[in-house]
């Protein structure tokens, strides 16, 4: 490449990262306390953290009975966002169906904010995260492909590649004022869609490939994760996208929405069922496997402490699907808001705790250890959701100026919409 | 010009090779022999830093045409736990938080070897308490181990003569192989581990009771120090009732054969598949 082009990309480049970090920093007084707000959990969580570094593990509540808890069921929720804000990809691009197009790369940074997550909450509940290193070949060595765990880290770091760079890439060349290279965005989106579903596939093999926990043995667990995803993952954009249109120029048609909304009813739909076709084999054919379920839906012995959890989860599940079938109901404001809430707050419980703690209870010789996660496991995960949402926020900063077209690197150019589109 | 380009690649390619053989996989799984050796000599340096004594550290190979294996008379034991604490005082398991490589299990002898029903915490004032048994349970050595196979680092493996063992230096304490056992034999050291210094059994083997580091797993290895030094583990040692067998399976004369072939075996959750080298039998 000739210098001259050289140094000139350096000159856009540099362009580019000033504008928005000045951008960045503008912001009215909600912003900033957002932002300080967002620190003051991030600090919390970073002094937790580091506290468990230096004592160990055993300041959460894991012990070897349930080796796995909080951190490990906030990582599985959040795949399932990660995969399912990319899921909107197919609408767009497939049947070409423009409003939705125009939102779908706030669906890639939401994914990019969401797998940061993920790799974090993986990180924190390692206990020697000084030789993360091992993983990682040549210094380290990664067992693939006989690990589903090494396929984890691969699917994981892939997809945050491929979604960081179809996203900036746009962003960037939309800010130049210049269509993107078609080239390179259009095979990399087309490979995100599977990779989406990729993601999920493996987290779900993850577990279920573990003959020993026959709650996670089963294989509708894979099916159930992408459904109940793809309630989850829009459930937030719905809101972001609401928040976008109040807060600025932007504009989304109310017909994305309820589309959205529409799709989330159907895949709630799909997780329900899948759910009564699980809990239909365990109940009716009354194994010893039925324990894990018993345990999460009615407890054993005295021990209850999941029921209340798994009977919300449900409920929840039920009225967001109740909220999001009627055009009625989800046409209405503050019903899909809320259906959007219940949503969330359903797939949470039952991806998150509701998927790990009765796999790993009774444990695998009958003991009953009473999981319940420790003021520093909070801390710690209020911290990495902190680091998710302040990357959320200062990337829709930079993004959304730009789809809006004020923010550019020369005057007088189109805005996203056509620039980003222009090449179809 | 063609000619530069190809030793510019060539010599690439031959410092790029050199790089990865350096910085290769640092596994002792791996490790040649030289490597091994200066491996355990720091290992035995930093332990004497650690502990003001000197602790051997035993690089000792499987023996050719030894494989391993376990029988436990079910008839016999009686529940007392010696083996727990031999157990522990072999194989320097840390004594705060208490980490125990065997637990014994009391079941109702109305209900058989059932899980759901098992109690490792029973406490009478004697043992075998009235109507019950008990089943002393450690790692089961699986000739198909799923702990192994699901491991991301590649730090732990079946040796040659069958002992599932654990690279500590290597493993990140994900806590993978734990969800993956089906006999809750693999045991995770969730804090520092403490062993008082007069107590530390100095004699070790590297892939079995040197003393473990904070933040990774560990399991029963046969004692692997005594067993490839042709000595019983310390729990057959110590048990009063003598349900506790151990030997070589492919040697046709051993104790262990004849029990497998005379007596009623059976092993711990046959239908997984995992293909225990832990034999459960009742001799009487």
């Amino acid at each position: 490449m000739p210098l001259e082009n050289q140094v000139n990309s350096i000159r856009l480049f540099s362009g580019f990262t000033r504008g928005s970090l000045k951008l960045m920093l503008r912001g009215n007084r909600a912003y900033w306390m957002w932002l300080a707000f967002l620190s003051v959990l991030i600090v919390s969580g970073a002094l937790a953290y580091s506290a468990q570094v230096r004592v160990g593990l055993g300041l959460t509540a894991m012990r070897d009975q349930v080796s796995w808890g909080f951190y490990i069921g906030n990582f599985t929720f959040l795949v399932g966002v990660a995969a399912a804000a990319v899921v909107l990809v197919i609408p767009a691009y497939i049947y070409n169906w423009k409003p939705i197009r125009e939102i779908v790369i706030y669906g890639e940074l939401l994914a990019i904010s969401a797998i940061t997550m993920c790799l974090m909450f993986v990180l924190v509940d390692i206990g020697r995260p000084d030789r993360f290193w091992h993983l990682v070949p040549p210094f380290g060595f990664l067992n693939f492909p006989r690990s589903v765990l090494a396929w984890d880290v691969l699917v994981l770091n892939l997809y945050f590649v491929v979604n960081f760079v179809v996203a900036t890439h746009i962003l960037y060349r939309a800010f130049h004022g210049k269509p993107y290279i078609r080239k390179l965005v259009v095979p990399m989106v087309l490979l995100s869609v599977p990779m989406a579903v990729g993601i999920h596939t493996v987290t779900a093999f993850l577990y279920n490939g573990l003959a020993a926990r026959p709650y996670w043995n089963s294989s509708i667990l894979a099916p159930q994760f992408l459904a109940s995803a793809f309630c989850s993952g829009p459930a937030i954009l719905l809101v972001v996208l609401q928040l976008l249109r109040r807060f600025t120029r932007f504009e989304i048609q109310d017909a994305a929405i309820w589309k959205i909304a529409e799709l989330m009813a159907y895949a709630m739909f799909l997780n329900l069922f899948l759910h009564g076709a699980e809990a239909f084999k365990e109940f009716y054919s009354n194994t010893q496997h039925l324990l894990f379920t018993r345990y999460w839906y009615f407890g054993i012995g005295s021990h209850h402490t999941l029921v209340p959890y798994a009977w919300s989860a449900v409920g929840l599940n039920l009225v967001a699907f109740a909220l999001f079938i009627s055009p009625r109901t989800r046409r209405n404001i503050i019903l899909l808001n809320l259906g959007c809430l219940a949503t969330y707050a359903g797939v949470y419980i039952e991806k998150g705790m509701g998927l790990i703690i009765p796999g790993l209870t009774p444990d695998t010789l009958g003991e009953i250890y009473v999981y319940y996660p420790t003021l520093i496991e909070l801390r710690v995960a209020a911290g990495i959701f902190a680091v998710g949402f302040l990357l959320f926020t200062l990337m829709l900063k930079v993004a959304v100026p730009i789809s809006l077209g004020e923010f550019m690197g020369k005057k007088g150019v189109a805005p996203i919409e056509r620039a980003v589109f222009a090449g179809r | 010009m063609e000619t530069r380009r190809l030793f510019m690649q060539t010599a690439a390619g031959a410092a790029a090779g050199m790089i990865l053989t350096s910085c290769g996989p640092k596994r002792l799984y791996e490790a040649p022999k030289e490597r091994l050796k200066a491996s355990i000599a720091e290992m035995q340096r930093k332990y004497k830093e650690e502990y003001g004594k000197d602790i051997q550290v035993s690089d000792k190979g499987p023996i050719p045409g030894v494989h391993f294996a376990y029988a436990l008379d079910i008839s016999r034991c009686i529940g007392c736990r010696r083996c727990v604490y031999a157990c522990v005082a072999e194989n320097n398991q840390s004594r705060d938080p208490q980490i125990h490589w065997i637990r014994v299990e009391q079941m109702e002898k109305e209900k058989g070897v059932d899980f759901s029903h098992a109690d490792p915490y029973y406490h009478p004032a004697e043992v075998p308490a009235e109507g019950h048994f008990y089943i002393p349970i450690s790692c089961q050595q699986c000739e198909d181990p799923p702990c192994t196979k699901v491991c991301p680092t590649g730090a732990t493996w079946a040796e040659k003569d069958g002992i599932v063992v654990i690279d500590y230096d290597w493993c990140i304490g994900c806590r993978y192989c734990m969800a993956a056992c089906p006999y809750g034999a693999r045991h995770f050291n969730w804090t520092q581990p403490s062993i008082p210094e007069n107590e530390i059994n100095p004699h070790t083997h590297y892939l079995g009771n040197r003393p473990r580091p904070k933040g990774v797993v560990e399991k029963c290895t046969f004692c692997i120090q005594r067993s490839r030094e042709g000595r019983y583990p310390a729990c057959v040692e110590v048990c009063p009732v003598g349900a506790r067998k151990f030997g070589n399976i492919l040697d046709p004369d051993s104790e262990i054969r004849y029990i497998i072939e005379h007596k009623r075996v059976l092993v711990l959750k046959e239908e997984l598949n995992t293909v225990p080298r832990f034999f459960y039998f009742y001799a009487t």
